[in-house]
């Protein structure tokens, strides 16, 4: 639901944006000097435009993983590692694949069909991998409820073995607590409370 | 130096092995020379080890190019503390490193613990001693941190600029020192087990190296979670990346100790589970080494794929098939000395938060997995991120949270309805009135108004357990409040302690919350052309890029990118995100350029800036401003939870468990409880 009213915000931000003619960037002065040493400064950039702000490209992007074995999903890793030429590349292909009018499902479809299921970030859910979700929930409610269970059987018997005790403590007592051990005793319990 | 190095690992392995058999044998019964002869192996394999380590240290420091390892990780202009740091930075240093402080904290555990428990000493040296035999092993036959090359390069290739952070420099050995600690632990444990000495003996011989293993894999968790924020540009901290799965991994299991250690304590119970969890806790620190160093699960963090995974491998199912056999052969003489007693009982509470936080270990560790598990079941290789771990951990995140709050408010044995009336009307109050005021204000993420209404659940319960601490004393010693504060924590550093790491976790959660009202945006900008940003509250931010300067340092030729910016008009400052081309000291580019981050600080947010790059060479600049919520509370949550770590483990925090026990018995005792000291 969340997507799918970002996606549509975001439609309708940059079909906005394009219909006014609205630039990315406020305008400045503008002045633009080169640098001494441009290779020192990393890999050369194509200017970023509206489409790099889009939420739809992000939505999409943060599904697909990059395939340089970085682990991060392709929006990550443009935006990161600056050197991965794969990233990038996918990027590119996520644009052209929107330009075709494809949905977000269709996109990523479109990236399984090429890198099989490892270009998802996370495992479709649906036959083996509804274990991937579902074994460690299933298992802990198993063991939640073995545990109530358990904890229920031991406070019936608990609460049996007392109801057959004596009423009268068994404790014979010696005399009368002092007032030093009486003293003694509530420190010893605030102590213990406190 | 290298010859000595290399001798001292040798010798060390054979002492070691010497002092492991002996230990093991159970010879030196009635012999004390022998006894004392494996204890000196433990100190002996840790002055050995100081010898190599101080020659590995030399080579680094000298440059000798010749040691593979010193021209892998330095160069002649690298900063000399890091330097000192590339001890550490490589496969092969790090694992040296690993031995000598194994061998430091055995020789502490030799030394300070106190003679009631000398009967387990020697076995706890053997125990100590043969994983130190394992770490030599691996270096002596697998990962020599003192090869040498066939030839001597004029410099080194130079430490990965990633790693040239000040939080690189100090989240490794945190890390460490906790994987590392956890053996401490795991030897006495092994040791009561060997020596059939199952009393709470070896409970109480092992708290303060449980809650140090703890604090470390906390504090070294967080402080990688600094590092990757600051460091890797990102702009988060926590990525489910295995290599960070991993060190969850035995935190989690720890902190589950932790916990249930106290039922061991109050009630003799648990006892088997306590076990179950110390070993599983050395193996999952065992496994997280593993996964760094065998590269059998792809991951940014860990080392170069190397044969040191078959050993970690071999050795992670040795321990656990000897140690979990060793435990059965237990079994029958690890009886609960009684049984509990109700649902409503803060030793069920225990036992669910026990259940949880195994729970996360097992989906973490299962997640982490799962794409194994997946291509030998189905030959299909998948991927398992954020997505997935998000999905599964979030609502066991949540109800640990919330478990966290209820523990402390059920009373031991069993909680009476009215008991429990009083304890919970505040704590719910809060938390009830913390959602629904975030409700109000129109915050509509649900897992968010969840671990917010849970965290006013359990600040409600902390402020309730103290407020009535406080007023407790000041009735009774007519203390003043700060007195009465202060007294209370000091008195009982345990529990109060323990409710201010709980407070650190809390922190944590709103923190972690944060990141759901993450802001980003990319932006080209030429020289005095702005962009504006809104943050989650509403703030308008106007970034306004100033240009690019190029500049020499140390060990780098630097490109930064300056960028002035205002808040609502007003003017914050101007930050400067860099590209750093790290160069030898012959000005030959050793890395390709990397990226540094500027980040602005506040309580509500941080401004973070990174400098993609420069369109065609020109001072045009590609930028990406993002705005993150709250991560200031991530850090100042791990103070918290530090201060209350240190708290409870201060000396003199506390009766240990036997004579608690016995006092709670007299006590139901006088009262007159029938039968009570026979079940207590």
């Amino acid at each position: 639901m969340t997507t799918r009213r970002a996606i549509l915000a975001g439609g309708l931000t940059l079909g906005l944006a394009r219909l006014l003619g609205a630039q990315d960037s406020l305008a400045g002065r503008g002045a633009t000097g080169t640098l001494r040493d441009p290779g020192a400064a990393g890999r050369p950039r194509d200017p970023s435009t509206a489409r790099d702000n889009d939420p739809f490209i992000y939505t999409v992007e943060h599904r697909i993983k990059c395939q340089c074995g970085c682990n991060l999903d392709v929006y990550t890793c443009r935006t990161t590692d600056f050197t991965c030429q794969t990233s990038p590349a996918m990027h590119r292909t996520v644009l052209e694949l929107q330009d075709q009018g494809k949905t977000e499902q269709q996109i990523v479809d479109a990236f399984i069909a090429k890198y099989g299921e490892k270009a998802l970030m996370a495992p479709v859910p649906k036959g083996f991998n509804l274990a991937g979700y579902l074994v460690p929930g299933f298992l802990i409610t198993l063991a939640g409820i073995a545990l109530t269970a358990y904890l229920m059987r031991r406070g019936r018997v608990a609460a049996s073995a007392a109801a057959s005790e004596p009423a009268v403590p068994n404790i014979t007592p010696t005399g009368a607590a002092s007032a030093d051990e009486l003293e003694r005793l509530r420190r010893a319990m605030a102590e213990d409370e406190v | 130096m290298t010859l000595l190095g290399q001798f001292a690992l040798w010798v060390a392995a054979l002492v070691g092995i010497w002092g492991a058999a002996i230990g093991y044998s159970g010879r030196w019964r009635g012999r004390p020379a022998l006894e004392q002869s494996v204890i000196r192996a433990v100190y002996g394999v840790f002055a050995l080890l100081v010898v190599a380590a101080v020659c590995l240290w030399q080579g680094l420091i000298t440059h000798d190019f010749n040691i593979e390892y010193v021209s892998s990780y330095t160069s002649r202009n690298l900063p000399s503390y890091y330097i000192i740091s590339a001890f550490w930075a490589g496969q092969k240093g790090s694992l040296l490193f690993w031995a000598l402080v194994l061998s430091l904290f055995a020789s502490l555990a030799q030394w300070f613990t106190p003679s009631r428990h000398r009967s387990l000493m020697p076995h706890v040296a053997a125990v100590t001693l043969t994983i130190t035999v394992f770490f030599l092993s691996v270096m002596l036959f697998a990962a020599n941190p003192f090869s040498r090359l066939s030839f001597t390069p004029e410099d080194g290739r130079g430490l990965n600029p990633q790693l040239q952070n000040v939080g690189m420099v100090m989240h490794p050995p945190m890390l460490y020192l906790g994987y590392i600690s956890i053996g401490i632990p795991f030897a006495f444990a092994m040791a009561a087990l060997l020596s059939r000495r199952l009393d709470p003996g070896w409970i109480q011989a092992i708290r303060k190296w449980t809650l140090v293993s703890w604090l470390f894999l906390s504090i070294g968790i967080t402080l990688g979670m600094w590092w990757a924020y600051v460091e890797l540009g990102w702009g988060g901290y926590w990525a489910w990346d295995p290599v960070e799965n991993a060190s969850l991994l035995p935190w989690l299991t720890m902190t589950a100790f932790l916990h249930s250690v106290m039922i061991q304590e109050k009630r003799g119970m648990l006892k088997r589970w306590n076990f179950m969890l110390i070993i599983g806790s050395f193996l999952l620190s065992i496994f997280g080494t593993f996964i760094t160093r065998s590269g059998v699960i792809s991951s940014v963090h860990s080392f170069t794929q190397s044969s040191v995974g078959y050993f970690f491998l071999a050795f992670l199912v040795m321990a656990a098939v000897l140690s979990y056999t060793l435990l059965y052969t237990r079994w029958p003489l690890l009886e609960a000395e009684v049984q509990l007693e109700s649902l409503a009982s803060r030793e069920a509470a225990f036992l669910f938060n026990n259940l949880v936080l195994i729970g996360i270990a097992f989906s973490v560790l299962w997640g982490t997995l799962f794409p194994i598990l997946s291509e030998a079941v189905r030959g299909t290789k998948i991927s398992v991120g954020p997505p997935f771990f998000n999905k599964v951990n979030i609502p066991l995140g949540l109800l640990l949270l919330l478990l966290t709050g209820i523990g402390p408010l059920i009373a031991w044995r069993k909680a009476t309805t009215a008991n429990l009336k009083r304890q919970f009307i505040v704590p719910v109050a809060t938390g009830v009135a913390t959602a629904v005021l975030l409700f109000l204000l129109g915050m509509r993420d649900g897992y968010v108004l969840m671990a917010l209404g849970l965290a006013g659940f359990v600040s409600g319960t902390i402020g309730q357990e103290f407020t009535r601490g406080v007023r407790a004393r000041r009735r009774m010693y007519s203390e003043s409040f700060p007195t009465a504060f202060a007294h209370l924590i000091a008195r009982n550093r345990r529990r109060y302690g323990g409710y201010i790491v709980h407070a650190g976790m809390v922190i944590y959660f709103v923190a972690f919350s944060g990141m759901a009202f993450k802001r980003e945006r990319e932006a080209t900008l030429k020289p005095g052309e702005s962009v504006e940003l809104t943050s989650p509250y509403g703030d308008t931010y106007r970034l306004t890029h100033q240009g690019i300067s190029q500049y020499e340092a140390l060990n780098r030729v630097v490109t930064a990118a300056a960028v002035e910016v205002t808040r609502n008009g007003r003017r914050i400052g101007v930050m400067s995100s860099e590209k750093r081309q790290h160069v030898d000291s012959f000005g030959r580019p050793t890395f390709e350029p990397s990226t540094e981050v500027a980040i602005k600080s506040t309580p509500r947010e941080d401004l973070y800036i990174v400098f993609a790059g420069a369109v065609s060479g020109t001072e045009e600049a590609v930028y990406r401003f993002t705005i993150n919520p709250l991560v200031m509370w991530v850090w100042a949550g791990a103070v918290v939870l530090v201060v209350g770590g240190l708290l409870t483990m201060w000396p003199g925090s506390g009766p240990t468990g036997v004579p608690r026990r016995e006092q709670a018995g007299y006590q139901v005792q006088l009262v007159g409880a029938a039968g009570a000291k026979d079940q207590d």
